[in-house]
């Protein structure tokens, strides 16, 4: 069964979500969901492939309306608002995108000003300062000419997060931020995600299928599996479960609750051209 | 039963598609005044989709102006009225072939280009990344490509037609020997200021016509490879046959 909420102070919560439901056509994504971000934390959403990571991303920052349930950011309903909210409420919020997501015609220096310059009437010498700054806490202050096509997606991503945190965020989201990466670039992102949430007091939520990366920089942790939240609590403790579905997934056991094969007909039947293809 | 279907399907869908259209034109002209805000990006867009398209324009001006010469000269002699090949050329470049052939070149050229543009970034999640950063991707993104084509359509339409009028010239009054005064004074005295208007009013419609359609088809566009080469070929199968629908229209409602 799910594992104990947490029960902090109402306004410690950054992001409540409570009984969501979520289905896109006939597929049910998410049935009865509950889960809470604290400020301040790491908060690690975890789950194999498929099981609505993104999806749950996209309903916290209001590009999804789910059928049934609240999802609750700030306190404020996020279903509920209008664009001019939503707009608002993004402002707080950077989101870094697994492909990073940069602006293909901009170069680097204009990529991580766009914010800025959309947002805000900034004179160019502080735009140029807050970029430098930003650009230096991600160690690419060289690559400010290049242009995304010339990155490396380990760059990519970080200017991407430079980008994310030009406006000082409360609350940062990671979006599999440690997918494809070579292990150096990877260590870079795991060492830059502890170090903004701590240097610029931030929120973080990061959604991976990478544990032992998370392992190390999480301070809560959520399982998804069929819709729900199988367990939480600190990534140590989902080590310790002995819950078959959190062992399979934290030791990546090929076959488990999760079974190897998708559902299919008969093996033997199939073959012996009792099915159709 | 699916017989029945198949034969309600067709229509119905081509009702939804209209309909998500004009939502969708709406949704851009609320955010144009946003968007004049910003000059700068509409300017760069009248040049990527205006600018970049003048060779082009030119060149099929001259050419289409070329064939009016050749054309009209022949058919004016049998009546031996061919000192009136300059207003026939003016008429048809001014009135049908400039607002027209002009469109159906921006179609193919700067169309395309548009939707496969905003369809990449579409597919990138350039314009998820933009929404997440409270930025309407409508006002940043579409609406100057919209307004710049909507400029930018009725100025390569006048460029056509001097360019056309001048291969005209060149044909009747260099080679085929129409005296040239002849030539410029019935174009002057036979062409009203109502036949240029069409001309203008059809070319804004046209101009607003295809940069509709690629912006749309281009920000709806499925976020694969397929997806966004499906978006370009609808962009110029769309423009082209609304081009001569609408063209059809404006010149039934001139007369």
């Amino acid at each position: 069964m799910a594992g104990s909420i947490p029960n902090p102070h109402a306004d410690d919560v950054v992001i409540d979500v409570r009984d969501l439901r979520y289905a896109i056509g006939e597929r049910v994504i998410f049935d009865g969901l509950d889960l809470s971000v604290r400020r301040g934390r790491v908060t690690a959403i975890m789950g194999p492939s498929g099981t609505g990571k993104t999806t749950l991303l996209r309903l916290i920052t209001g590009q999804n309306e789910p059928q049934r349930g609240v999802v609750k950011v700030w306190g404020k309903d996020v279903p509920a608002m209008s664009q001019t909210e939503l707009f608002r409420m993004r402002r707080r919020m950077g989101m870094l995108f697994q492909s990073g997501a940069l602006l293909t015609d901009l170069d680097v220096y204009e990529n991580v000003a766009f914010p800025l310059r959309e947002h805000t009437d900034l004179p160019e010498s502080l735009v140029r300062q807050l970029v430098l700054t930003k650009l230096q806490a991600v160690g690419l202050r060289g690559a400010i000419d290049m242009l995304p096509a010339e990155l490396s997606g380990g760059m990519a991503r970080r200017v991407a997060l430079a980008r994310a945190i030009v406006m000082d965020p409360e609350l940062l989201i990671y979006d599999e931020p440690f997918a494809g990466l070579d292990p150096i670039s990877m260590g870079v992102i795991v060492r830059l995600i502890e170090e903004m949430n701590e240097a610029l007091g931030l929120t973080s939520i990061v959604v991976s299928h990478d544990v032992q990366e998370l392992a190390t920089i999480a301070h809560d942790s959520y399982l998804l599996s069929e819709g729900k939240v199988v367990a939480s609590g600190s990534p140590a403790e989902l080590q310790r479960s002995d819950q078959q579905i959190v062992r399979q997934f934290m030791a990546g056991q090929a076959d488990g609750p999760v079974p190897f094969h998708y559902p299919a007909p008969d093996y033997q039947a199939q073959l012996l051209g009792e099915v159709e293809r | 039963m699916s017989a029945l279907r198949g034969v309600i399907d067709g229509p119905a869908q081509a009702v939804r598609r209209i309909g998500a259209v004009t939502l969708f034109l709406l949704q851009v002209l609320a955010q144009i005044p946003a968007a004049l805000r910003r000059p700068g990006f509409i300017v760069a867009q009248i040049y990527n989709a205006g600018g970049r398209s003048l060779i082009i324009i030119m060149l099929s001006g001259l050419f289409v102006g070329m064939v009016l010469g050749l054309q009209g000269f022949d058919l004016l002699q049998r009546f031996g009225s061919e000192d009136a090949l300059g207003v026939a050329a003016a008429l048809g470049l001014l009135k049908e072939l400039g607002p027209v052939v002009t469109a159906l070149l921006f179609a193919g050229r700067a169309g395309t280009a548009l939707t496969s543009e905003i369809g990449l970034m579409r597919a990138t999640d350039q314009l998820t990344a933009m929404q997440m950063m409270a930025v309407d991707p409508v006002r940043r993104i579409v609406a100057p490509r919209f307004l710049g084509g909507l400029i930018a359509v009725p100025l390569l339409t006048a460029i056509f037609n001097i360019v056309g009028v001048f291969g005209a010239q060149l044909i009747g009054v260099s080679l085929m020997g129409v005296d040239s005064g002849a030539f410029w004074s019935q174009m002057q005295s036979a062409v009203e200021i109502d036949d240029v208007t069409e001309g203008v009013i059809k070319s804004i419609v046209f101009g607003a016509a295809c940069s509709l359609v690629a912006v749309y088809e281009g920000y709806h566009a499925q976020p694969t490879a397929a997806g966004v080469g499906l978006a370009t070929t609808r962009t110029v199968v769309t423009s082209s046959v609304l081009i001569l629908f609408l063209d059809y229209i404006l010149t039934a409602a001139f007369l």
